[in-house]
């Protein structure tokens, strides 16, 4: 199964620190070597990217500046494995790595699995009607 | 959550974790120990100290770490024991001590670039002293660490095959004195050969599915992608083995195209290329240019890779560059002489130069004794008999087909394709 991890936070960043950097690079090369994660890049401030919204059935272009303080920050990185409970295993070892080195620090790690073949729930249709219900 | 429920997600998070970490773990003791089987059953221990230790103490903030340093205390307790008996114990367990000593955080241990005993560890449970099956069964049993239930629900056999595989080639490998060790020189290559054998056997299982009912088994394929993988990252400068990688990703990349709603065989040629995996491709098509940087691209795994790219790289089925896959297909069969190869040139020259041309060199490897039992020949025969308006001996062909088939919707489609023809009444 294929995994999507996400990094977002509501603070600020300020860059990592060089021991949260020596962290995770360390954990990436184990990773890449391990056969398990297979993409992975950080993400600019969205300020230099946009986003694009249906509202009400009218299309926008919404490119900032972004008021919001919830942001999606960071990175993001593609890793295969076996179920949730391995991905759930990276993801605590790669939030323990920010608690460890970037002490007050607020943050949450996504995870998404890719929708795959055979496993039900994937490529839901219907998530719209139920987003409706939530709005 | 009751008491039963968090015992259940402790227990979950346990064997997750020893998952991830298992590889690591045998490698480190195998290190520690220069015995493969019982790093193996140490390891094992580990585990089970967890499963008894974590409900009670909850899960460890590292617990990687904390398997890694229980692994280790497990192989220094044996060495200690074993100090009264073998001076070559004594000696491993001081340089233990020492380095136990100079190195007391386990933690950073667990992080070490142990790539050369991974490395190592792929090495013994791919030896060519073992059986093809063996070699296959300890792959995934130390490398991938796959439970002997899940590889024998994998392969389709029953438990107890499985374990005895296992047992039979642990007990080979002690046995043998070759426990641990990593070739050099032209030795290395000649293994890296066998690793390669063994990864590309394990996913060709997976993805041919050559027994039963299930097309696909993708367990397989995605741990043999990974091990691939972990190869490449250990030994980036051999050629062959981004060829492989690269000839699984690309194969790999199609899966969720390969089978319909029922879970019948969608062919090549008529799969929504939509549904196939970019990101795979992508990373397919990169190795195999790293394999030609590297001097590789006329390897075995390299040809093979090649010809899925000519695939990937056609927008539509009609865009196929056939002439460039009939002449990858013919240097493959330079290099090995295979009537299974010439089989597949066949449908390549075929496509490129009609069916009769694809006759004719079906038709020289036709009565091979190899083939005799192969159904894909009279099904490819079928195929370009059909083609050529030969439809009587097309019917015969897809018959002679379905007989042969060992799989029940590869038979099943061959049985359609005859009865399409007889509908037609002819």
């Amino acid at each position: 199964m294929r995994f999507m991890y996400i990094v977002t936070s509501s603070q600020p960043m300020k860059g990592p620190t060089p021991a949260l950097m020596e962290a995770m690079q360390k954990i990436s090369e184990r990773e890449i070597k391990a056969g398990r994660m297979i993409d992975n890049g950080g993400l600019m401030p969205l300020a230099s990217g946009a986003r694009v919204r249906i509202l009400d059935g009218e299309l926008s272009v919404i490119d900032g500046p972004f008021i919001e303080a919830k942001e999606v920050v960071g990175g993001y990185a593609i890793f295969e494995l076996r179920d949730k409970a391995e991905a759930l295993v990276m993801a605590k070892e790669f939030m323990q790595l920010h608690l460890d080195h970037l002490p007050g620090w607020d943050g949450t790690c996504e995870l998404r699995a890719f929708a795959t073949p055979g496993i039900d729930g994937g490529c839901d249709v219907n998530a719209r009607s139920s987003v409706a219900a939530h709005a | 959550m009751t008491a039963a429920d968090i015992d259940q997600t402790v227990r979950a998070t346990i064997h997750a974790t020893w998952r991830v970490v298992q590889p690591r773990l045998i490698a480190t003791l195998s290190r520690m120990l220069r015995d493969v089987p019982l790093a193996e059953e140490l390891t094992q221990d580990a585990l089970v100290t967890a499963l008894e230790a974590w409900p009670a103490i909850g899960v460890p903030d590292n617990p990687g770490a904390w398997l890694m340093t229980t692994a280790k205390r497990r192989a220094l307790d044996h060495l200690r024991r074993g100090r009264m008996l073998a001076d070559k114990h004594d000696m491993l367990a001081r340089d233990m001590l020492q380095e136990q000593e100079t190195v007391p955080d386990f933690d950073t241990a667990l992080d070490d670039d142990i790539g050369d005993e991974l490395l190592r560890l792929i090495f013994t449970a791919c030896h060519p002293v073992l059986s093809r099956e063996g070699r296959t069964a300890l792959a995934l049993r130390m490398i991938c660490g796959l439970t002997t239930s899940e590889i024998a629900r994998a392969y389709l056999v029953p438990e107890a095959t499985i374990s005895q595989r296992i047992v039979r080639a642990k007990r080979t490998l002690s046995n043998s004195g070759l426990a641990y060790e990593t070739p050099g020189g032209e030795a290395l290559s000649e293994r890296l050969a066998s690793v390669l054998e063994v990864v590309y056997l394990i996913f060709n299982e997976g993805y041919l599915a050559a027994r039963g009912d299930e097309w696909l088994r993708p367990q397989l394929c995605e741990e043999a992608l990974r091990m691939g993988r972990v190869l490449a990252g250990l030994a980036p400068d051999e050629p062959e083995v981004h060829g492989l990688v690269a000839l699984m990703d690309l194969n790999a990349s199609r899966t969720r195209a390969r089978t319909d709603a029922n879970g019948d065989p969608i062919l090549l040629m008529d799969q929504d290329r939509t549904l196939w995996d970019w990101l795979q491709i992508r990373r397919g098509l990169r190795s195999l240019e790293r394999a030609g940087e590297l001097g590789g691209g006329g390897g075995f795994y390299a040809l093979q890779a090649a010809i899925a790219a000519c695939h990937a790289r056609a927008e539509s089925p009609g865009a196929t560059n056939w002439q460039r896959i009939a002449q990858l297909y013919a240097e493959l069969s330079r290099l090995v002489r295979s009537p299974i190869i010439e089989l597949n040139r066949a449908v390549a020259v075929g496509m490129a130069s009609g069916p009769q041309a694809g006759l004719d060199v079906l038709d020289a490897v036709a009565g091979t004794p190899a083939l005799a039992a192969y159904h894909h020949l009279p099904a490819v025969r079928g195929d370009f008999l059909q083609k050529l308006g030969r439809l009587v001996e097309a019917r015969q062909a897809f018959e002679a087909a379905a007989q042969l088939a060992t799989n029940g919707r590869e038979r099943a489609l061959m049985q359609r394709r005859a009865a399409a023809i007889e509908a037609r009444n002819i």
